[in-house]
């Protein structure tokens, strides 16, 4: 019995574990996905400059909070304007950004097939 | 003909390309946040002298401009500012708050001392979430404030002429 309660115990304490490791791995991938706006090439999540570690802060705090990720990416990108986003959101400025790839693509589709039809004939 | 075609298109190609990255080179690489934040967050912090906890509601709130700095005693462009700000103080229609950024608060009660406070309240900012709630990315940075509103935002150091600038908008 004694040996029951321990690992009953233990159990607890490694669920407690995975519930603030799953806090940690949003507050990470949030961060990774946000431009340091004055070291620019670092993510926020590799940088150690003040502001950056100001802005994990914040991230953490909006966590705990009950902020959702793109309630948190909708309040930083007010204050910072969506540069500080790695993964712009899909609106009206940045539909060429998104649609390029696919047009490129269709465009060699095109001319594969347009080469496929002459070598046929 | 066909190659006389792509050379030229090459050509084309490498001028465009070319002008690219010769204007590129003029470009600041500091950005400038485009933000459209116009009203004052909302925040509460603690006082610098009195250590009592204000609303950001509390002191933007009467008919008159409000200029609000970051500083750390720090930060050398701070210093370097502070003198322009204990002049504009002195005028009668503008109220300076000051934002303690990151700061040892034996440091910035020297640096006060040392070069004169200009400030009618400073708040205590002391892991910088506060100054991320303003959008503000560095220090020194300035806010003009004017009915609850942002109007003119100031990244870098004030010199004479942007407190020129102030002194107009205040008129």
């Amino acid at each position: 019995m004694k040996l029951l309660n321990f690992f009953i115990f233990i159990l607890i304490i490694f669920s407690f574990n995975l519930v603030k490791g799953d806090e940690i791995n949003l507050q990470n991938k949030i961060t990774k996905n946000l431009r340091c706006l004055i070291c620019q090439g670092q993510s926020v999540y590799d940088s150690d400059s003040e502001f950056a570690i100001s802005l994990k802060l914040v991230v953490k705090n909006k966590i705990d909070e009950g902020f959702s990720e793109d309630q948190i990416y909708k309040f930083l990108s007010k204050k910072y304007g969506e540069w500080i986003l790695y993964d712009p959101q899909f609106n009206k400025n940045t539909y060429f950004l998104w649609f390029l790839p696919l047009l490129i693509f269709l465009f060699g589709g095109a001319i594969i097939l347009k080469k496929l039809i002459n070598i046929k004939k | 003909m066909k190659n006389r075609i792509i050379y030229f298109f090459l050509v084309i190609f490498l001028i465009f390309v070319f002008v690219i990255f010769y204007r590129g080179l003029s470009n600041s690489n500091l950005y400038t946040p485009n933000t459209d934040i116009k009203s004052i967050p909302e925040f509460t912090s603690e006082t610098f002298f009195q250590k009592k906890t204000l609303n950001s509601k509390d002191i933007f709130n009467n008919n008159k401009f409000y200029l609000l700095n970051i500083w750390a005693s720090w930060c050398v462009p701070c210093r370097n500012e502070h003198s322009l700000l204990i002049n504009l103080s002195k005028s009668e229609k503008i109220e300076i708050i000051g934002l303690n950024y990151k700061d040892n608060f034996n440091n910035a009660k020297k640096f006060i001392n040392e070069l004169g406070n200009p400030y009618s309240i400073i708040l205590i900012d002391r892991d910088g979430t506060k100054a991320i709630e303003w959008g503000a990315f560095g220090i020194p940075e300035t806010f003009l404030i004017y009915e609850n509103k942002i109007i003119k935002r100031y990244i870098g150091p004030l010199n004479l002429k942007l407190v020129d600038e102030i002194k107009n908008y205040i008129k």
